[in-house]
């Protein structure tokens, strides 16, 4: 999920600040909101979930502000100096800002047989910076790692949690290429899981076809969309594989959404529930027959398409 | 009570015992720079090694950290203690040379030579200071950071914690740096040069994130330039 406002004179650090519900009405930099106080709550006080509340901020932020670990003390009773302690110790912990991109070379023995320096040594040269540095646009972080537990697909480089095994210099252009463009990004004229539906809602049978309103170069799927306070048009693409959204309120992360017939106003809800994050599922029927639900909370990539009964052309 | 022998003297104590304990009660001596009393022992420095049990199961421990066992047969100063002692000592004058207390010891169990490259470290991670900020000062101002080569102690985030009282305990304690900053008086572990001079250092502005403990401490040389004047 990449912001795509001018995020100078927003947050200095949350990932989400784009969609962040914290920040209506609020002026200047924000080191941490509310949100940040229910990572700690939501875990209990034992000894044991100071790891998990300091990976759920740096996942949050993308490192530990100095801000965050103070709080983390406060409120969890444990001295400063002992999650201090901590935060030093893994490497996984970041005290310093990252880029957007975390870009991890691995330099572990299978690796370094297989040309790993060489890889660093393009990615140094690429990107201008020395290892574990930062580029001054704040894209790129690199560093380099000492054994990611994928030998034989050395030499690794590791984007953002993807893989790209076997690596040699010349895919190293690519690799940032295809971080700067996003890594999720589906390639939809290869990918032949990947093909346009065209559905109807369920009650009024009323095509929710937007043929004006283009995602993914194919129309998309108009719905109302409902949550909190805000009421909006949402603009799904229809493209089964891809999951671009575009609404005219941003909606926050992991938000459950109700959706509406933009034609009978009928609410979009079926019985079932999504089978991996629980929300309720949204049918629409698919013109030439069969069903499609989809998850009605924002991120989730939960899905149930049923197409029996449907024409094979 | 548990019945032991130490160096062919048998010995009854209370059972939770260290052996460090009850060689000091029998009056061996083990040279230490790790251990002290009132905290809680820790194993670090490792020169407390003694060896324990009987032929090829003999094995070396720190004293400090292990409690007595029913017919344990303690060896305080075999040839195998103080070998393993010399060398441990040889690493740790190799990491801080300029320590006093080091150099004492080093002279006393006869290291005459320096095979190591000298690290000028200014700490071996005894970890003395941090236990004594936890638990005598109740405080918990520093602590270890980092890992590896890495590690080492102080504040978080490098500034003058918020906890920190400025008692000096943790220089008190140091092994390695107590006699870094004496002043005119070597034989007081601390100067208090800093908090002794008008206005008192940790109240001048430059002084603000700074801790003598952190940071080469320079009362000294501001005295001095107070007396030039």
């Amino acid at each position: 999920m990449t912001p795509n406002t001018d995020i100078s004179n927003l947050c200095s650090t949350c990932n989400y600040l784009a969609t962040c519900v914290y920040r209506q009405g609020r002026e200047g930099p924000i080191q941490y909101c509310e949100m940040f106080a229910e990572i700690i709550e939501g875990h209990d006080g034992s000894h044991g979930s100071l790891i998990a509340i300091l990976e759920e901020i740096q996942a949050k932020y993308g490192y530990l502000p100095q801000e965050a670990l103070k709080m983390v003390a406060d409120k969890t009773g444990r001295s400063l100096v002992d999650i201090y302690g901590v935060a030093t110790f893994y490497r996984a912990f970041s005290l310093k800002p990252r880029g957007k991109h975390l870009v991890s070379v691995c330099l572990g023995t299978a690796c370094h047989v297989r040309g790993g320096p060489t890889i660093a040594a393009e990615l140094e040269r690429q990107l201008g910076i020395k290892s574990g540095e930062t580029t001054p646009d704040k894209e790129f972080t690199f560093e380099s790692v000492n054994c990611l537990g994928a030998c034989a697909l050395g030499p690794i480089v590791v984007v953002d949690g993807h893989y790209f095994s076997k690596v040699k210099t010349s895919m190293v252009k690519d690799i940032l290429q295809k971080t700067r463009t996003g890594l999720d990004a589906v390639e939809i004229v290869t990918d032949k899981r990947i093909f346009p539906v065209e559905v109807s809602c369920a009650r009024c049978n009323h095509s929710l076809m937007d043929h004006r309103h283009k995602i993914d170069g194919y129309p998309s799927i108009r719905v109302t969309a409902s949550f909190g306070q805000q009421h909006g048009w949402l603009a799904i693409s229809s493209l089964y594989g891809s999951y671009k959204t575009e609404s005219e309120y941003e909606i926050p992360f992991k938000t459950t959404v109700h959706f509406f017939c933009p034609h009978c106003h009928a609410e979009l809800i079926g019985a079932t529930k999504c089978g991996e994050c629980g929300a309720p599922m949204v049918p629409m029927i698919v013109r030439g027959g069969g069903i499609v639900q989809i998850c009605s909370r924002k991120g989730c990539k939960g899905h149930i398409l049923d197409l029996s009964g449907a024409m094979v052309y | 009570m548990v019945n032991i022998n130490i160096n062919g003297v048998n010995l009854s104590v209370e059972e939770g015992t260290t052996l460090l304990e009850a060689a000091q009660f029998l009056g061996f001596p083990i040279p230490t720079l790790c251990h002290m009393e009132g905290l809680s022992p820790y194993g670090a420095c490792r020169l407390c090694v003694v060896e324990i049990g009987e032929g090829p199961k003999a094995r070396l421990v720190t004293s400090c950290t292990s409690r007595v066992e029913e017919g344990l047969r303690i060896r305080t100063a075999s040839s195998r203690v103080m070998k393993a002692r010399k060398m441990i000592l040889e690493l740790l004058l190799a990491s801080c040379p300029q320590s006093k207390v080091i150099q004492d010891l080093a002279s006393k169990f006869e290291v005459r030579r320096q095979r190591f490259r000298q690290e000028h470290e200014d700490c071996i991670l005894c970890g003395l200071c941090v236990r004594m900020c936890e638990e005598q000062m109740m405080a918990k101002a520093i602590g270890f950071r980092g890992r590896g080569e890495k590690r080492s102690i102080g504040t978080p985030f490098d500034i003058r914690s918020e906890q920190c009282r400025l008692c000096g305990g943790c220089m008190y304690v140091c092994p390695a740096c107590q006699l870094r900053c004496t002043y005119t008086e070597p034989d007081k572990a601390i100067c208090g040069g800093c908090a002794n001079i008008y206005p008192p250092c940790v109240e001048k502005e430059q002084f603000d994130d700074m801790m003598c403990y952190m940071d080469p401490c320079v009362a000294c040389e501001i005295i001095k330039k107070i007396e030039i004047k």
